[in-house]
C-alpha cells in the first residue's frame, strides 16, 4: 500500500491533512498512537479539524485537545506567577519555547504541549532573579554541590528550580546553548532585540525563535522530540517568513544549524523556502531517519541510529577532556 | 504608600458552597481551593477594587459583621491567599 | 508486536500488544463476551514487552509500556502476565482519561440508580461490588466509576473484577457458575484472581445510571453507619480521583454537583453479610 510505518505517516498527515482520507482503521490507529508518542496529538487534532474521520478517531483527537488545553492553562499560570515574582526587578525576562508561543498566541502554540517554563535573563542579573524566585516559593531541585558548581560554571542556565506548592519547574537561562558547546550565540542581542508582550514579559523576535529552535534541536539534544521541534520551526516560518534569518543565524554562529533545520522541515512538512535556500544536504537522510524513528505502536525504532545521535549530543555539549573529567568525578562520587 | 491587595476577578472564579466550607475553582490557574471564612469574604470584598489592609479590614467589619476582626489574623489570611495566587500584592 | 488483543469496556477501547501468547490468550478467554473497539480504533494502547531479546524466553520478565507509562515501574513475571495487562489498562485510564472524571470506586446499579463505593485499598469495595452483583445488582465496575461532567451520570466500566487474598475464597463460594481467571499466587499484592462480570453486567455496559448514594465502607469493625458531610466527601473524592486536576473546570463542576446532589454515608462492617444488609437498608431509606 505504500504507507510508511514510521514518522513520515505523521508528517504527511500534518503537512497535508486531506491525505488521511485514504487511511483504514489500522492506519488511523498507527497515526494516532504515533502522534501521541511524539507529543503531536493535539497538533494533529487541530490540523484535522473539519476533515472527515471515524468517530473513534475524532474522540481520541478531542481528548488530546482537552488535555492540551488544560496544560496550556497551567503553563500560562506559571508565566503569570513568574511575572509576579520578577516583574518589579527592572530586568528583561524573555520567555522561551512553548511558553512564549502560547503567551503570544502564535500558530506554533496551537496544539502545543508545554512543559516547564524556560526564561532567558541577562547573565549579570542571575543573582537577583534567583533571589526573587527563591523568595516567591521556588526551591532547588538537586542540592548536590558538584553538580551545582558544574552547572553554574558551564551550563547556560541556573540549576533547576521547582515551586514548592505548585510542583512546577522553571529553567532560568542566560544564553541558549551551554557555554561548553561550540556555537556561541549572542545572548545580549537575543535580549536587546526581544519583543515586549502585553504582560511586560518578553519573547525572542521571530528570527531568534527559529535560531533557538534549531540550536536546541541540533546542538543541545539527541533529536528526541525532533518532529515536534521541527513542526515549531515550520509554523514559525509560515507565520513570519525568513527575511533576515540568514544574517541573524550567522551572527549567532548558527547558520549551519538553521540551514539544516529548514531543509529537514521542508522534507517533512513541505515548508516553503524562498530561492537561495537549499532543499537538501549531506547527511539529511540520516537525520530524517533519526527523526522518524517511531512505529505504529508508539515505540522508538532504529536503535543504532539513535545511539549515534545520543553519543554525538554529548560530544557536542562538552569537549572530550571535560567530558572525561566530568564522568570521572561523578564515578568517584558514586563509588566512594 | 500601603501595599494594595488585588483579588482574582469574580469571573475567573467558580464558587460552590459545600456545607461550612467554600470550594473555589480558579480558572486562570486550574487550581481548586477549599476555603473557610474569612477567605471567601476577603475575595468578595476585594472583587470591585484593590484595597490596602486597613480598608479591607474596615470593609469586612462593615459588610460581614466580623466584629472581632484582628489585623494580624487578616494579614495571615492575606499571606495565604497571595501564596495561592488568588490575591496579588501591588 | 507479535500477539494482539483488543476490547471495548464501556466507552473506552483498548488494544494490547504482547511479546508472548500467554497474556493475550488469557485476555481473549476472559473478555470473550465483550465488544471490540468502535471503528477498530482503540483509545489506549498497552504493550507487554521483554526489555532484552533473550528475556522473551529466559526467565521472562514482562515490562509494561503503552501510551502512558510510569518510569521505573517494576516488571512482572510471565505467569502474572494477565495482571500486567490489567494494571497497564488501569494506568492508561489513570493517566490518560480526559472525557470522564475518574472516581476510584466500585459501582453497582439497580433501577437505573448507581451506588458508588469508595475508599482505601482493602476497604472491600471490589468484594462488596462483586457480592452485590451475585445478589441481583448490575455491576458497573470494581476499580473506576466514570462520571460524565455534562450529564452527571455514572458510566459503566466493567473490567475483570480483581479479587485479592481472602476475597478469592468468598467469591468462589458466592459466584457459582461465574467465570474466573487463573489463580495468581505471590503477586506484589498477594494472591489475585479475576472474576468476569456476569452476563447481565456485560450486556448492560453502555447504560449509564444516576448516582444515588456514595458509600465509604470500612472493613473490620462493629456495624455502624454515619452521614458524611459534603465537604468531607469532596475532599475524599478529589484525593481518590487520578484525573480531577486534568479535567480542570469540568472536573470541578462535575464533582461539586455530585457532592451537592448525592447523599453520602460511611459504614463500618464486621463481615460481608452485615455490609450487604446495611447497604440494602440504606438503599431502601433513600
Amino acid at each position: 500500500m505504500g504507507v510508511a510505518l514510521d514518522g513520515h505517516l505523521l508528517a504527511r498527515a500534518l503537512a497535508d491533512p486531506a491525505s488521511v482520507a485514504t487511511l483504514d482503521s489500522a492506519g488511523w490507529q498507527a497515526l494516532l498512537t504515533m502522534a501521541r508518542a511524539e507529543l503531536l496529538s493535539a497538533t494533529l487534532a487541530h490540523r484535522l479539524d473539519g476533515i472527515a474521520k471515524p468517530v473513534a478517531a475524532q474522540r481520541f483527537l478531542d481528548d488530546a485537545k482537552a488535555s492540551c488545553a488544560q496544560g496550556r492553562l497551567v503553563a500560562l499560570w506559571e508565566v503569570e506567577m513568574a511575572r509576579r515574582a520578577l516583574g518589579d526587578l527592572g530586568v528583561p525576562v524573555v520567555l522561551l519555547k512553548g511558553s512564549a508561543f502560547i503567551a503570544a498566541g502564535l500558530a506554533a502554540g496551537q496544539g502545543r504541549f508545554v512543559g516547564d517554563l524556560d526564561i532567558l535573563v541577562p547573565r549579570a542579573e542571575l543573582d537577583r532573579v534567583e533571589a526573587a524566585l527563591l523568595g516567591a516559593g521556588w526551591e532547588w531541585v538537586k542540592p548536590d554541590p558538584y553538580d551545582d558548581a558544574y552547572y553554574r560554571r558551564w551550563m547556560h542556565e541556573l540549576p533547576p528550580l521547582i515551586h514548592r506548592e505548585r510542583d512546577r519547574m522553571i529553567d532560568v537561562h542566560h544564553t541558549i546553548l551551554p557555554l561548553t558547546a561550540r556555537p556561541t550565540p549572542d545572548a545580549d542581542a537575543l535580549i536587546a532585540d526581544s519583543i515586549a508582550l502585553p504582560n511586560g514579559l518578553h519573547m525572542l523576535n521571530s528570527d531568534d525563535m527559529i535560531c533557538h529552535a534549531a540550536a536546541h534541536l541540533f546542538a543541545d539534544g539527541d533529536l528526541s522530540g525532533g518532529m515536534r521541534n521541527l513542526w515549531d520551526i515550520h509554523r514559525l516560518v509560515d507565520d513570519f517568513g525568513i527575511a533576515g534569518l540568514a544574517e541573524r543565524a550567522r551572527r549567532h554562529g548558527l547558520a549551519s544549524a538553521v540551514r539544516r533545520a529548514l531543509r529537514l522541515s521542508h522534507a517533512l512538512y513541505d515548508t516553503q523556502l524562498p530561492d537561495g535556500w537549499a532543499r537538501s544536504g549531506s547527511d539529511d537522510d540520516l537525520y530524517l531517519r533519526r527523526l522518524t524513528a517511531r512505529d505504529g505502536w508508539g515505540r522508538q525504532t532504529r536503535p543504532i541510529t539513535r545511539l549515534a545521535f545520543y553519543v554525538r549530543s554529548h560530544w557536542l555539549r562538552m569537549p572530550p577532556l571535560m567530558l572525561a573529567r566530568h564522568l570521572w568525578t561523578k564515578w568517584r562520587k558514586q563509588a566512594g | 504608600m500601603a501595599t494594595l491587595y488585588r483579588a482574582a476577578s469574580p469571573d475567573s472564579l467558580i464558587v460552590a458552597p459545600v456545607d461550612l466550607l467554600t470550594a473555589i475553582y480558579h480558572r486562570a490557574s486550574g487550581q481548586t481551593h477549599l476555603m473557610a471564612s474569612p477567605a471567601p469574604e476577603i475575595l468578595d470584598a476585594l472583587a470591585e477594587a484593590p484595597l490596602d489592609a486597613a480598608a479591607l479590614l474596615a470593609k469586612l467589619r462593615a459588610d460581614y459583621d466580623l466584629v472581632d476582626a484582628d489585623p494580624a489574623v487578616l494579614a495571615a489570611r492575606l499571606d495565604e491567599l497571595v501564596e495561592t495566587g488568588l490575591v496579588e500584592r501591588r | 508486536m507479535r500477539h494482539v488483543f483488543s476490547v471495548a469496556i464501556g466507552p473506552v477501547g483498548f488494544r494490547v500488544g504482547s511479546d508472548w501468547r500467554g497474556p493475550v490468550a488469557a485476555l481473549e478467554r476472559l473478555y470473550a463476551s465483550y465488544p471490540k473497539p468502535q471503528d477498530g480504533i482503540a483509545d489506549f494502547t498497552v504493550r507487554l514487552f521483554a526489555d532484552r531479546p533473550w528475556r522473551r524466553f529466559f526467565r521472562p520478565k514482562v515490562m509494561i509500556g503503552g501510551d502512558f507509562v510510569l518510569p521505573e515501574a517494576a516488571p512482572l513475571s510471565l505467569e502474572h502476565g494477565l495482571l500486567a495487562a490489567e494494571m497497564a489498562m488501569n494506568l492508561q485510564m489513570a493517566l490518560g482519561q480526559r472525557r470522564y472524571l475518574l472516581l476510584h470506586a466500585s459501582a453497582v446499579e439497580r433501577d437505573g440508580k448507581a451506588l458508588v463505593m469508595t475508599g482505601l485499598s482493602g476497604a472491600g469495595k471490589s468484594t462488596l461490588a462483586a457480592l452485590l452483583m451475585t445478589r441481583g445488582w448490575r455491576l458497573m465496575g470494581d476499580e473506576f466509576a466514570l462520571l460524565d461532567p455534562e450529564t452527571g451520570l455514572i458510566h459503566a466500566f466493567p473490567r475483570l473484577i480483581s479479587l485479592k487474598n481472602e476475597a478469592i475464597a468468598v467469591m468462589e463460594a458466592a459466584a457459582t457458575g461465574g467465570t474466573f481467571g487463573p489463580l495468581l499466587a505471590e503477586t506484589p499484592k498477594g494472591a489475585i484472581r479475576h472474576l468476569v462480570p456476569d452476563t447481565r453486567s456485560v450486556a448492560a455496559m453502555f447504560e449509564p445510571a444516576r448516582p444515588a448514594l456514595i458509600l465509604f465502607p470500612t472493613f473490620g469493625h462493629e456495624a455502624a453507619t454515619r452521614e458524611v458531610a459534603p465537604s468531607e466527601v469532596f475532599v475524599r473524592l478529589t484525593q481518590a480521583s487520578t484525573n480531577y486536576v486534568a479535567l480542570a473546570e469540568r472536573g470541578f463542576t462535575a464533582l461539586t454537583r455530585l457532592v451537592a446532589g448525592t447523599p453520602a454515608r460511611a459504614i463500618d462492617y464486621p463481615d460481608t453479610e452485615s455490609a450487604i444488609a446495611q447497604v440494602e437498608a440504606l438503599w431502601a431509606s433513600l
